[in-house]
């Protein structure tokens, strides 16, 4: 049991069920975002655990307390909201203090608090103002400040950052990192975009039609994908999905995959347990900083495999240089060195990092 | 001329817009000119409009008019004047536009913040008292009256507007809080608000130009109205409207014009400035900047 469970909930609108069996369990402390494309369900969930929407089957538990039928400032959680919500006839200081006083919490107490948060956000000189006056990342501090002045077990956000331009997005986002390795809160995080999710979780699941399509962490999500959607959802550029064949050669199996101009190469993969599925087409999944020049490969890999072919356009990147072929039909990306001299139309060597190869069944889209 | 001036709506050469001035001008005027024969009207002894200078400037301005109209004419059986039914008309306007109004926002509050099963059709029904002509309830309405006990009093009265007004507010409450951010009822739900917290605190402060709109109308249509006032309150209970047609309407001794005139301004004064002090808070956007930058 953990501080956070998740057990076996749906949501149903009517007849139409939009959330199907979930089940998370997060401990203490730790950082849970939840992604995936908009109308998959996670806000549902996040209100879910808000107390804003009703569950309609399982049961949402903190510190082993059913939330179920829990009136939402009787769960104590806080809730970062994408719009923040901020009140616009109240002053950030009153903003911040609207929910303790609805507690009943006497004003010396909430005045502590008050200035508490707001050095640490560091907001002290805009407790007087109207949230109208604010900038957005002002605005956004501020809704921060009302959800930590509560102090409550779980922090809900619902895609904070994505009302910010890019550059304070990353911003904001370094400073919520802070916040959680400062404070060790529990947080359950929301958004679609899986860059947030890879730099801010400690856990991750991807969601997608309703369904928890892998729950773990940045690192399983990324590196051992339970099926193409995770997949190609997790990493930009997204990972190459290659048609190929498995085949027996000298008693390992190699991916045989087909190349410019009729030719023909095979890949040997790292996990000689795939012999089992020779014969067979499958999803050779790698993603594009696997596929590099000779030279920017990983020298760590154990299996490095080269093959060479007709490059169709460059994009130089500045700090990488994205370089499109065709293997099998299908457009594929290798990340290469910046300085990498490869022009479009010639042939040039490929270096692809099988130990970071996985393989999917075209049939399932799972991970074979 | 220049590309970027501010007609470029529609190019207007000098004469044109002369032209079109001069138009807008006299229909100003020949819309102004009821006001002007009231007002000139009301001031001048009354052997000058029975002479025949309807038109004209008084020869000789007074007041005395005015303090008829206010305090002594004969209204009914006493020389009243205006003035108990002016306070009779305030006495039921000011409750009848408060209670419709709040009535109203808390209507849109529901309908908007906490729908529920079959919402959009209560709501519906209610947009229907907005069409139905007055003549068609003045019969059940006197009736219910009647069985309530409030038969001929201001506080029936009272009634009347806030059922019929209603419908109105509401509309204008619900119209303006469905675009009213849900995420701040949600944030208060969560900060621990209740129901009447979340309106008093959040939803009202937001509230001021839908407001002063639902005020504007129920005040201005309450006040003007003569139908209702005329069937359900009666003698010394009547309101502005029914006892400036009594004075105006009195069928005995010579037909004071400059009283009657007076006694109209008189009546229209209260909404008048109404449009005046309220007018200006019609367009303030007091939402501005509450979401999202």
């Amino acid at each position: 049991m953990g501080f956070l469970d998740i057990k076996s909930v749906t949501k149903s609108y009517g007849p139409v069920e939009v959330l199907h069996r979930v089940d998370i369990s997060a401990e203490e402390g730790e950082f849970l975002v939840l992604v995936g494309p908009s109308g998959c369900g996670k806000s549902t969930l996040l209100n879910m655990i808000a107390g804003l929407e009703e569950i309609t089957t399982g049961e949402i538990a903190i510190k082993g307390q059913t939330m179920n039928g829990v009136h939402p400032s009787k769960r104590n959680i806080a809730m970062v909201f994408q719009s923040y919500a901020l009140y616009p006839n109240m002053t950030v200081g009153q903003n911040i203090t609207f929910g303790l006083e609805m507690h009943g919490v006497p004003k010396p107490e909430r005045e502590k608090a008050m200035s508490d948060v707001a050095s640490l956000l560091q907001i002290e000189q805009l407790l007087d103002r109207k949230p109208g006056h604010l900038s957005g990342g002002q605005r956004q501090r501020v809704a921060m400040g009302r959800a930590l002045v509560r102090n409550p077990d779980v922090f809900l956000f619902d895609e904070p950052l994505s009302n910010l331009d890019a550059k304070l997005r990353v911003d904001m986002r370094t400073e919520i990192k802070k916040l959680h390795q400062k404070l060790g809160t529990t947080i359950v995080y929301v958004t679609h975009d899986q860059i947030e999710a890879m730099t801010l979780s400690t856990r991750i699941a991807v969601m997608n039609g309703g369904y928890v399509q892998q729950l773990g962490t940045p690192k399983e999500i990324y590196d051992d994908p339970a099926n193409v959607f995770v997949a190609s959802f997790m990493g930009s550029p997204s990972m190459n999905l290659i048609p190929a064949r498995v085949v027996d050669q000298n008693g390992e199996p190699h991916a045989k995959i087909r190349l410019e101009g009729g030719k023909t190469a095979q890949l040997r993969f790292s996990d000689p347990g795939l012999a089992a599925h020779s014969g067979r087409e499958v999803l050779l999944g790698i993603r594009p900083e696997a596929i590099t020049d000779p030279e920017g490969a990983d020298r760590k890999s154990g299996n490095i495999q080269t093959l060479h072919n007709v490059v169709d356009v460059t994009e130089p990147a500045g700090s990488d240089t994205f370089v499109t072929t065709t293997i099998s039909g299908k457009t594929c990306i290798a990340r290469m060195r910046a300085d990498t001299d490869v022009r479009a139309g010639a042939e040039v060597a490929f270096a692809v990092n099988m130990d970071k190869a996985v393989v999917f069944d075209p049939e399932t889209e799972k991970r074979l | 001329m220049a590309a970027a001036t501010q007609d470029s709506a529609v190019r207007t050469g000098r004469v044109t817009r002369m032209l079109i001035y001069l138009v807008l001008l006299l229909f100003a005027l020949f819309y102004m000119l009821p006001l002007y024969v009231m007002l000139v009207n009301s001031v001048k002894p009354l052997d000058e409009i029975t002479g025949g200078g309807m038109m004209s400037l008084p020869a000789q301005w007074t007041l005395e008019p005015w303090l008829k109209a206010w305090s002594t004419a004969q209204i009914g059986v006493q020389p009243t004047g205006l003035r108990p039914y002016f306070w009779n008309s305030i006495s039921m306007v000011v409750p009848a536009v408060a209670i419709s109004t709040v009535l109203g926002a808390l209507n849109g509050y529901v309908l908007t913040k906490w729908r529920f099963r079959g919402d959009t059709i209560l709501f519906g029904l209610m947009l229907f008292a907005c069409f139905i002509p007055f003549q068609i309830v003045l019969i059940p309405m006197a009736a219910v009256l009647g069985t309530l006990g409030l038969a001929g009093s201001t506080a029936g009265l009272v009634l009347v507007h806030v059922v019929y007004g209603v419908g109105f507010t509401t509309l204008y409450f619900r119209n303006y809080y469905a675009v009213f951010p849900t995420e701040l009822v949600r944030a208060a739900q969560i900060d621990g608000a209740g129901f009447f917290q979340i309106f008093w605190r959040i939803l009202l402060p937001s509230s001021g130009p839908i407001a002063v709109v639902s005020v504007i109308w129920q005040f201005t249509n309450i006040w003007n109205d003569f139908l209702f006032g005329a069937s359900f309150a009666s003698g010394d209970g009547a309101p502005m409207t029914v006892a400036l047609n009594n004075l105006v309407q009195s069928s005995t001794g010579v037909k004071e014009y400059n009283v009657h005139f007076a006694g109209a301004i008189l009546a229209a004064l209260p909404t008048l400035l109404v449009y005046i002090v309220a007018g200006r808070y019609f367009v303030r956007g007091l939402m501005a900047g509450s979401v999202k930058g």
